[in-house]
């Protein structure tokens, strides 16, 4: 046992348990972190998108030093079926503003990174340490952990679980249920190298400037997921993932998709004579608003993926984790100045606190999301076909005259899908959004 | 008693990456770690530690950053560290290596006691030359027992340890007085999980550094390049032993299902070989 006693122990240290152990180091408060992998950022995956906001909100000169790769001056978004893609496109000169929006990233030097800037913050981090339980006291309020260490147990007024996706401590301690399978998606990854000029030329780009592509459709045969392509400076990030219980009893396997969306004739040019150098796989939470398990109790409260914090229609995921992170450790900091206690009852300023900002209201507004991709399976095998199959009549220049073609389109669509099929399926797609 | 464990921080040598266009050897980026045969050293004087009390010093020389393994050490148990960095001492072959961590040892006895024992490992997983243990005794006037495989009998009143050392022909038995030191070989013990007390102190300890003043050295022109005669005239990466693999998938996920697709794969760039199997399994 630790004789001494800490303000707040934080489990993990992804995006979330950062910025919380942050908030609070900064702040003056006594906290130690404990985190699983060999160093914050040795568990996860590679390649990612960092949203700007978010971090400045916590670090403001964040650009100063941290290992940024490009920053992002184009968006495709792309349909596509076995041999097209239907695309959308934004670029603009804009984006190469003095303090850029969003950036690429390599999530491991990322997160050492900020893990340096936490501890220089003044927490006390300690890596291969896995958390096992939580403790408690008579009355149930949690005052502490287990960790896999000797003499393992250490004390604290509050504990933020920012474990990540899977909430095994959540779960092991009956704070929340196990996480379903329907919640959550398994995405693999690789990093592909490259020199930095064959990928300039290759997407168009200048200096830092960086292109993502997100992409959906057959590729994820007919199970509901997405697949993406990240430029880096040296490399790129490709990866697919599905809903885990898309997978069960599908043949399918998640590198089997990633192979062939490698091999789609819209993407092998771009990966090229490059070298595959590192293959992850992980979990992202993909269940929103209607998954979230609770997020505060007696002496502890939950952040980031543990909270299926994750917007998955915009793919954002470590902004929300910094945010939640962020609030979770300015609630403790608040309470503490306070000289309250981290109960129930005075933890739900949290919550309060996350109602204000875009998570819970983003979350919110796609709250049916989830449950009409699910039961709407067109929208990742038929649709795109028949997008695809639009766009080839109309641009396909064959001697027919253009009203025969648009009745051709209109005809296909209504052949794949019964009229009130798709105008069933458009009804719920506007009710999700809304 | 004290003890030292000398120990490397070494490049994860299964994470480097040569460099797809000009074929170098891309270090930047690449995880460093403690060189692996330096943990049996450090669990072996972990172990004398345990019985006959005393204190483990651990003792690098290297960047700054090798400071991230000394910190590692101390989370496994050893009681201090010593950073030997300088600038002076960047390009040390074994020769200007061996020299420096000398100097070091004896500054490391006036100031915390002197150790009876040094440990090493028997080699690095990059150098690999298994030469600075040797030259550290030859320079500090030690006994060496190199390749040891296990400490037999340690007994510090007398002044004497017995152990196996592992040679060609067999296993040898040595004695020897101290001092002494012991390159230890792979593979003969594991290293300890420290306690979470273990690991509180590490983090928090204060790594003793040194630069070459620090350590009482003074004649530069042995340390780094200038005290380097080994001069390396080029560094190439062997062509690769196997070609490119290939995912070889099936949809259906039984064993023959798998063994099928598999053997059809081979069968296509070997087709004599499927030839060669029809026959055999035919009979005679
Ligand atoms: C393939 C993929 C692509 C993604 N792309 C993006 C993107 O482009 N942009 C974006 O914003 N988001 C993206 N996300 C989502 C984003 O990665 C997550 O939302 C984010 O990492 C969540 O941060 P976190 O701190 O909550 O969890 P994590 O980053 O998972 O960190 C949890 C940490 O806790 C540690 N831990 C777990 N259990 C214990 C324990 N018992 N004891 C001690 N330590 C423990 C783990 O080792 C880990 O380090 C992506 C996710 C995936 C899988
Ligand atoms: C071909 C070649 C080229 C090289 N080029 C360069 C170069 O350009 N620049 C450069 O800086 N180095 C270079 N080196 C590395 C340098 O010569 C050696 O790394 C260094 O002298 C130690 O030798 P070693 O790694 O072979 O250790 P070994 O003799 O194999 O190590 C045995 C044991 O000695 C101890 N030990 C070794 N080194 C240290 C240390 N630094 N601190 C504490 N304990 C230690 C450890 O316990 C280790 O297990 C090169 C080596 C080779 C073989």
């Amino acid at each position: 046992m630790i004789k001494e006693r800490f303000d707040a122990i934080v489990v993990g240290a992804g995006p979330s348990g950062n910025a919380a152990a942050y908030t609070m180091a900064k702040e003056g408060l006594k906290v130690l972190q404990l985190e699983r992998g060999e160093y914050s950022g040795s568990k996860n995956v590679q390649g990612a998108i960092l949203y700007a906001n978010a971090l400045e909100k916590i670090i403001p000169d964040f650009r100063d030093d941290a290992p940024l790769e490009r920053h992002v001056i184009e968006q495709r978004l792309w349909t596509m079926d076995d041999t097209s893609y239907v695309g959308m496109h934004y670029r603009s000169q804009d984006f190469n503003e003095e303090r850029p929006n969003r950036y690429t990233i390599i999530r491991a030097q990322f997160d050492k990174w900020f893990s340096r800037k936490v501890r220089e913050a003044g927490a006390v981090l300690l890596c291969e340490t896995t958390v096992q339980e939580l403790l408690r006291d008579s009355r149930g309020k949690v005052i502490g952990v287990r960790t896999d260490r000797g003499d393992g147990t250490v004390f604290a007024d509050v504990v933020v679980l920012a474990e990540g996706v899977n909430g095994l401590i959540g779960q092991r301690s009956g704070l929340r249920a196990e996480v379903r399978t329907d919640s959550v998606a398994l995405a693999v990854k690789e990093m592909h190298f490259l020199p930095r000029e064959v990928i300039e030329s290759r997407f168009n780009l200048k200096g830092n400037e960086g292109v993502v592509i997100e992409a959906m459709g057959t590729i994820t045969a007919g199970m509901t997921g997405t697949a993406f392509l990240y430029t880096n400076q040296e490399s790129i990030s490709v990866g697919i993932g599905c809903i885990v219980a898309d997978f069960e009893g599908s043949g399918q396997t998640p590198y089997g998709l990633l192979e062939a969306f490698k091999n789609h004739p819209s993407i092998k040019p771009l990966l090229e004579n490059s070298e595959c150098k590192e293959y992850a796989a992980h979990l992202i939470p993909e269940g929103g608003y209607n998954a979230m398990p609770e997020l505060y109790g007696d002496g502890w409260i939950v952040v980031g993926d543990a909270g299926q914090f994750v917007n998955a229609v915009h793919r954002e995921g470590s902004n929300l984790a910094m945010t939640t992170g962020r609030l979770a450790g300015e609630t403790i900091v608040w309470l503490k100045r306070r000289k309250e206690i981290a109960s129930k009852a005075n933890l739900s300023e949290y919550r309060r606190r996350l109602d204000e900002t875009f998570v819970m209201k983003d979350l919110k507004k796609y709250k049916n999301i989830p449950a009409f991709l699910h039961g709407t399976r067109q929208v990742f095998g038929v649709y795109p076909q028949l997008l695809s199959r639009a766009a080839q009549t109309w641009f396909r220049v064959d001697g027919t005259d253009k009203l025969s073609k648009e009745k051709e389109i209109l005809k296909s669509f209504r052949k794949a899908r019964t009229m009130p099929g798709l105008i069933g399926d458009a009804f719920k797609l506007v009710r999700a959004w809304r | 008693m004290h003890i030292v464990v000398c120990m490397k921080q070494v490049p994860d040598s299964a994470q480097i990456r040569v460099h797809p266009v000009t074929n170098t050897i891309m270090r930047q980026g690449v995880p460093t770690i403690i060189n692996p045969y330096d943990l049996f050293a450090l669990e072996e004087a972990l172990r004398l530690r345990d019985v006959i009390g005393g204190e483990v010093t651990v003792l690098t020389m290297g960047p700054p950053m090798a400071e991230e393994s000394l910190r590692k050490a101390l989370t496994f148990g050893a009681d201090r560290a010593v950073l030997l960095t300088d600038r002076f001492f960047a390009g040390s072959d074994t020769l200007a290596t061996s020299f420096a961590l000398a100097a070091a040892l004896t500054k490391i006895g006036e100031e915390f006691g002197v150790p009876p024992i040094v440990f090493t490992g028997k080699q690095t997983i990059d150098g690999d030359t298994a030469q600075v243990g040797p030259g550290i005794a030859k320079r500090l006037g030690f006994n060496q027992l190199t390749y040891v495989a296990r400490i037999v009998d340690l007994a510090p009143e007398v002044g004497t340890i017995t152990v196996e050392r592992r040679a060609e022909g067999g296993v040898q038995v040595l004695s020897t007085r101290l001092p002494v030191l012991i390159t230890m070989l792979e593979g003969v013990n594991e290293i300890r999980r420290g306690t979470l007390e273990d690991a509180f102190r590490a983090s928090r300890a204060k790594i003793v550094t040194w630069n070459a003043a620090d350590a009482g050295i003074t004649d530069m022109t042995k340390c780094g390049l200038r005290g380097s005669p080994t001069i390396v005239k080029k560094i190439f990466s062997p062509p690769p032993r196997a070609e490119a693999a290939q995912l070889i998938a099936t949809i259906d996920q039984s064993y023959d299902a798998i063994a099928a697709s598999v053997m059809s794969e081979i069968f296509k760039s070997q087709p004599a070989l499927e030839d060669d199997l029809m026959r055999f399994s035919a009979g005679p």
